[in-house]
């Protein structure tokens, strides 16, 4: 099996962990009630994707490879999870900005995927389409309360989304595996989702009257391993109890 | 799904939804195929939600029913096509309800009722539909939280899943 369908599988895998893996550090610490129940609720769905991806990556990659070890026993470079979803829970404003940009890019990626010519990646993206719409009605609603609320909150989620512009170009970069995967008919061409991307964006913004940032610079290195300072935190805290007692199970 | 052995099918009905517990794996629609061998049992369930923790526990539950009845079952999680709400019985529907789960009704019951347009969630205990969401998620990746505006009783509605 080639490397690049591994990759590929763990491209999209690592994003939804990773973003999921932040979500869940809000269990008992959110807002509100409502909302810690929430965004728990979508990490749960995230994690759920990611088992699947993992398990199937695992199958492919064969030998002692298993939907934990991926998650659990990679190395830093060895993650390939775009920067936007290892950015801190700053507040409410960050965590629905990161969630609502990260959600209409997941939906927009999955309606293609599910046309994969790999049948277990479009079983898996048919399935997710249905939980991730959720998602985005939820932080889209999120990001029209606050962006049309107070003054305070009209501000903070201004902030949120021009601090984390900068990390969103990274989500169309196309990698090495991602053209291979395109052009065998398995993946999904990233690039050409920017459009519809920054459409959808802006209107919802607009909307919330908030103004889309104008950004020349963006950061990238997460899909190619390179990531922020907070993802070695991520890990330290993801991983700890299998680096300490190896093998170890419920 | 082809019509099952009436034993294997009451055994297959015996085991529920250990969220749920009234709402039999059967009735939830979760199972999509099952085939008999003598006295081996091949099972295909799918999740509800991917991130579904219940899952694990029926797949063990239905083991162990099987074995009991002195079958040996294996079951496989499927994944397409994926679960629909529109799957869950009749039967299932009146079950939630009589548990005090609200049964799915649209896909945009919840959000209607967020904006306030549409109020089509009847209360499971005194059966009002002045009713408001208190949060679109709830205590399982499945349901939502409602609140009666006439009886005043908070309620779980399961979500519409299409």
């Amino acid at each position: 099996m080639s490397n690049s369908k591994i990759n590929y599988i763990l491209g999209i895998a690592d994003n939804a962990l990773i973003l999921g893996q932040r979500l869940s550090e809000l269990c008992g610490h959110g807002p509100s009630l409502e909302t810690d129940i929430a965004t728990t609720n979508i990490a749960l769905d995230l994690l759920g994707q990611t088992r699947s991806y993992y398990q199937y990556a695992a199958e492919l990659q064969g030998g002692e490879a298993t939907e934990d070890t991926l998650a659990f026993l990679r190395k830093e470079r060895e993650y390939k999870n775009v920067l936007l979803v290892e950015q801190p829970n700053t507040d409410f404003g960050y965590v629905m900005a990161r969630q609502y940009m990260f959600d209409v890019f997941h939906l927009l990626l999955l309606e293609q995927l599910q046309n994969s010519n790999d049948e277990v990646l479009a079983a898996i993206a048919k399935k997710s389409i249905k939980e991730v719409s959720y998602h985005k009605r939820f932080s889209g609603d999120w990001i029209k309360r606050l962006g049309d609320g107070t003054e305070e909150s009209h501000n903070r989620m201004q902030e949120a989304f021009d601090n984390l512009w900068t990390f969103t170009n990274e989500l169309f970069l196309m990698t090495a595996d991602d053209t291979a995967m395109v052009e065998a008919g398995v993946g999904v061409d990233v690039a050409a989702l920017k459009a519809a991307w920054t459409q959808e964006i802006t209107a919802l913004l607009t909307e919330a009257t908030l103004t889309v940032p104008d950004l020349k610079y963006f950061l990238k290195g997460g899909k190619e391993g390179i990531h922020s300072e907070h993802m070695g935190f991520i890990l330290t805290e993801m991983q700890y109890m299998q680096r300490t007692y190896p093998n170890m199970t419920w | 799904m082809k019509t099952l052995p009436p034993q294997i099918n009451a055994i297959l009905e015996s085991v529920s939804d250990p969220e749920i517990p009234v709402l039999s794996i059967m009735d939830m629609g979760v199972v999509r195929e099952v085939e008999v061998q003598e006295r081996d049992v091949f099972i295909k369930i799918t999740p509800t939600y991917s991130g579904c923790p219940a899952m694990d526990t029926i797949a063990d539950d239905i083991k162990a029913a099987f074995a009991k009845e002195g079958y040996e079952a294996q079951v496989k999680l499927i994944l397409a096509p994926a679960w629909s709400t529109d799957w869950i019985t009749e039967r299932g529907r009146k079950a939630l309800e009589a548990y005090g789960i609200a049964a799915p009704l649209t896909e945009e019951a919840d959000k209607e009722a967020l904006l306030g347009n549409k109020k089509i969630v009847k209360c499971p205990q005194c059966g009002s539909t002045h009713t408001r969401l208190v949060s679109q998620f709830g205590s399982t990746a499945c349901k939502a939280l409602f609140q009666c505006e006439a009886c005043h009783e908070p309620f779980d509605y399961f979500k519409c899943l299409k």
